[in-house]
């Protein structure tokens, strides 16, 4: 499904960034993937993925503001003084922050509810400030929002992937739709649970390193 | 306002209600600064002073400075700088006046900025509603909290030196499962104490 998306993208605005766009989204989508070979931004990935729905918010929020950040950052990369840049960088991020929560909280406050301070703690999600200062002060700014989307992208497929597996064992839905009738299958509620959390993060990275044919650490 | 009491927050936000067991906070730096049991003592107390000063510090600006002026959307942005200009001055004031102190914390005081278990007791804070000794008593639990869990895990991990982990599963993945056992352990608190 990623090398699907990834190319249907890439093919799209490889004009416009120079070429460069397929290869940026690839790295960020699949070959970086933040959380699987950084191991950035775990945090959330495990707090907000008992349920699909939650997983898919966080994940279109952080394409928002990964993306909207490298923008902003990349558009001001010669004007920031080099010793002040962490504070810029902090404060642009948390104005897109501010906006996605607001937006949240007028709209989808059931869904602000439920995501609880999460949403806040984009701000220190070290992909978007990861992100920002790795690639946004040292490329133009439609490669950064294009790095910052793919990043985001790598990061929703991850805590779907999490997610769907936990919402479908845990509580036999998906998407709040029961897909596994209780009538025969007994809902394992560990994995709705913090340890449920951690187990399938652990099991995921296992299998992707085990197909990836990894030797090392 | 919340009805609990501060002694059940404290207590809760330790062992039922872990800030990185339950709520998942702080791991980049409980995965990276547990290689060894000194470091994570050093990281696990600078994180419990930091959090205990800037929540209640958080406090006092958000219910006296931004409810009043009604700028509560500007929280997040007061949070982090709280935060990041405290752990600076707590920096600065420390090499000055302990050395000692500074050479044994000090290599972890910029790494807090960025932990997110600091930024998310400020937010939990917010959101159940505390008032300031409860506040003080939550970021006194979570940072005992974040410290148990990290020593935890650095005993495990010094033990784990000698064991044969397949190599797929070596580094985050053997991590994880390891957190998630630990994890399931504190659920046999649950009982004891219940925290809304």
């Amino acid at each position: 499904m990623s090398d699907h998306h990834a190319q249907a993208k890439s093919s799209g605005c490889g004009g416009l960034c120079g070429g460069k766009c397929g290869s940026t989204i690839q790295d960020g989508v699949i070959k970086n993937n933040p959380i699987i070979h950084q191991v950035l931004g775990v945090c959330s990935a495990l707090a907000v993925t008992s349920k699909l729905e939650n997983a898919l918010v966080m994940g279109a929020a952080l394409v928002f503001v990964t993306a909207m950040s490298n923008a902003f950052v990349s558009l001001l990369r010669h004007l920031m003084p080099r010793r002040i840049r962490m504070i810029v960088e902090v404060a642009i991020i948390a104005t897109f922050v501010i906006i996605f929560d607001q937006f949240l909280k007028a709209f989808y406050w059931d869904m602000s509810k439920q995501l609880g301070p999460y949403v806040g703690l984009i701000i220190t999600n070290c992909i978007v400030m990861g992100r920002a200062e790795a690639f946004a002060t040292q490329n133009p700014p439609l490669l950064s929002i294009v790095d910052g989307a793919a990043n985001g992208i790598g990061y929703m497929i991850i805590l779907a992937l999490i997610a769907v597996f936990r919402e479908l064992l845990g509580a036999g839905t998906l998407l709040g739709y029961t897909a596994l009738s209780t009538a025969w299958y007994e809902p394992n509620v560990l994995l709705m649970l913090a340890p449920g959390a951690f187990f399938t993060a652990g099991f995921l990275i296992w299998i992707i390193n085990a197909l990836r044919g990894r030797k090392d650490v | 306002m919340n009805p609990t009491s501060p002694m059940v927050i404290l207590v809760a936000s330790i062992l039922t209600n872990n800030i990185l067991l339950a709520g998942f906070l702080g791991m980049c730096s409980f995965l990276a600064c547990s290689t060894k049991i000194e470091t994570a003592v050093g990281l696990g107390t600078a994180v419990t002073f930091v959090m205990v000063c800037t929540t209640t510090l958080n406090y006092l600006l958000y219910h006296y400075v931004l409810v009043p002026l009604e700028l509560e959307f500007l929280a997040f942005i007061l949070f982090i700088a709280v935060i990041a200009g405290f752990v600076q001055l707590v920096e600065m004031v420390m090499e000055r006046f302990s050395p000692k102190l500074y050479h044994a914390l000090g290599i972890f005081l910029p790494l807090i900025t960025v932990n997110c278990a600091i930024l998310g007791a400020a937010l939990f804070m917010v959101i159940r509603n505390y008032n300031g000794i409860q506040s003080a008593a939550f970021g006194l639990g979570g940072g005992l909290g974040f410290l148990l869990a990290i020593v935890l895990m650095a005993g495990l991990r010094e033990k784990m030196g000698y064991s044969n982990v397949p190599a797929p599963l070596r580094g985050t993945a053997v991590l994880m499962l390891i957190t998630g056992v630990i994890a399931m352990t504190f659920m046999g608190f649950a009982g004891m104490i219940t925290m809304q």
